[in-house]
């Protein structure tokens, strides 16, 4: 069996930054392994540009930031394993982690470490989530996978679309299906408002006369071989389509971007605790699991709109999983972190008493005007912020300083409170 | 006169602005909560541009495919243009991150950049 410190299972950006972030906190025995052929996870079939604009100031492309890191992990020479596919994760009789992998070259690997760093990443909804009434042609496609064929395959998935839900991958692959020539005909959002990010509807949609149809959806799937077109329909505060509203419109491909879910199938027959909201990890600030010495960040945590936030918290994890295997994990009594009125989650869940200054990263689950963000512990304001515009879309982050983490004595609640109130 | 709606994402604010134009003039912009607002609706009113990213046709590597953007934000109304010349090129593998793949497209001297490297191979 292959001995070794660390492994961080998955090299996108959270595996990489995590890496990162163990080595240079002294962790020289460590491992990346990844089941794509080339290190960057998702960022390689992003080829859009507007990465990076917080951590390095600049707008950079999906290959092009997740190349920042590969060098940062070339540099250290950091080893990596590609194609190489995890099974599964135990933890042994004595606390050690074993991780269990397939590849091409080596066949069955089991490697035995001290911890190891959860940067699986998400997945994208699938139609089977969805319950759309028709047939089952092909043509049907989730945008992530629309994205992949066009930008690492060089194949376009059809000439006339429709997308379902107006995700950021959703919004980017109408833009970029559009470039290469084909007609989207709508981009149709359940919700009354857009789950993607301002610009990508205003360079997206708008710059190429893309209507964007909200409090709609994909009633019927139209085509035996493949899809000829689908009904849409209005809906109405229920979410419920409302009669007569239908309209067809013929296409034949119809691409899903109705969602992110962290890729937990491992951590879950692990035994991690997961959120039932984040579909993620239970964390402390440390970004340590439920199971000591296993950690999770980026994509598999919590879904991120952005990478540079990714990063940022994949060198915590990476960061705490090399301080863990030094016998410097934090000790002493933890709180629970929750969200209400309002806000739908926080990341971390937990937070150790003596914490150092750590970031509070949560989802609101409406769309809300001159609010403030209430931070509080046992009757204690601890921090309280104004916000002109919050939205489920965006993730917000309040950090926490030492003044502030002094007077943590209980459980933690973020909550949304209407200015003026 | 005429004017134009267009929302500011300058920041995620998103704010519903509208200008007034004459004759591809802006006379004035309102809604904006920001002075930055203003300047991206002048810029969006009288010259918008973005940055084009696609991808090129790759013989001889790992991928058949190489991501490409312009070095620079260009004319929008130059982004049909620049996809069928793009379209029309093809590189040979390897080819390395930061490198120039054309160097004046739209004839506007524009050059199109490689924004990932592609080794040499058989297909993956």
């Amino acid at each position: 069996m292959k001995q070794t410190d660390l492994v961080i299972i998955g090299g996108g950006p959270a595996g990489m930054a995590a890496a990162i972030a163990a080595y240079d906190q002294g962790t020289r025995d460590l491992l990346i392994l990844d089941r794509e052929p080339q290190l960057g996870g998702i960022l390689e079939q992003c080829i859009h540009n507007g990465f990076g604009l917080h951590r390095f100031k600049e707008e950079l492309t999906g290959p092009e930031y997740a190349a920042r890191f590969a060098e940062q992990v070339e540099k250290r020479n950091i080893p990596y394993l590609l194609d190489t596919m995890v099974l599964s994760l135990e933890t042994g009789a004595s606390g050690e982690k074993i991780v269990t992998a397939v590849n091409p070259r080596e066949g069955y690997l089991k490697i035995r470490a001290k911890a190891v760093v959860l940067a699986m990443g998400c997945r994208e909804r699938p139609r089977g989530a969805l319950n759309i009434a028709g047939t089952r042609p092909a043509g049907i496609y989730t945008a992530g996978a629309a994205q992949k064929f066009v930008n690492m395959k060089g194949e376009m998935p059809g000439k006339r679309a429709v997308i379902l839900g107006s995700g950021d991958i959703g919004l980017i692959m109408a833009r970029r299906m559009t470039l290469e020539g084909a007609k989207v005909e709508a981009v149709c959002e359940l919700m009354p408002y857009s789950g993607g990010l301002t610009r990508n509807i205003v360079q997206c949609l708008e710059d190429f006369g893309i209507p964007l149809k909200l409090s709609h959806t994909v009633v019927q799937i139209h085509g035996k071989e493949r899809v000829e077109g689908v009904t849409i329909a209005a809906v109405g505060p229920d979410k419920r389509p409302i009669p007569g509203t239908e309209e067809l419109i013929p296409c034949d491909t119809l691409l899903l971007s109705v969602g992110l879910i962290p890729e937990n199938e491992l951590s879950k027959e692990a035994g991690v605790e997961l959120d039932p909201v984040t579909n993620g990890a239970v964390v402390d600030e440390c970004r340590q699991t439920s199971i000591p010495g296993v950690f999770a960040c980026g994509n598999v945590l919590h879904v991120h709109d952005l990478v540079d936030y990714v990063s940022e918290e994949a060198e915590i994890a990476g960061k705490q999983a090399a301080l863990y295997i030094q016998g410097q994990a934090p000790a002493g009594k933890v709180f629970p972190v929750s969200g209400k009125d309002g806000v739908r989650y926080v990341v971390p869940q937990l937070v150790h008493q003596n914490a150092k200054p750590f970031a509070l990263y949560f989802r609101v689950g409406d769309v809300y005007k001159n609010v403030r963000i209430v931070v509080e512990c046992e009757g204690k304001v601890l921090l309280s912020r104004k916000k002109q515009k919050a939205a489920p879309g965006e993730m917000e982050t309040l950090l926490l300083k030492e003044e502030q983490i002094a007077k943590i004595t209980g459980p933690l609640t973020v909550r949304l409170e209407k200015e003026g109130d | 006169m005429e004017t134009k709606k267009l929302t500011c994402i300058v920041c995620p604010m998103g704010c519903p602005l509208e200008v007034t134009l004459d004759g591809g003039k802006v006379l004035s912009v309102t809604g904006n909560t920001c002075p930055r607002g203003e300047k991206y609706a002048r810029e969006e009113c009288t010259h918008p541009t973005r940055v084009l990213t696609s991808t090129v046709k790759v013989t001889g590597g790992v991928r058949p495919v190489c991501p490409v953007k312009t070095s620079a934000p260009i004319p929008k109304e130059l982004l049909f243009q620049a996809m069928e010349e793009i379209r029309g090129i093809t590189a040979a593998a390897p080819v390395a991150i930061g490198q120039e793949i054309s160097a004046d497209l739209c004839g506007a001297g524009i050059s199109l950049i490689a924004t990932a490297g592609i080794e040499k191979g058989r297909k993956l």
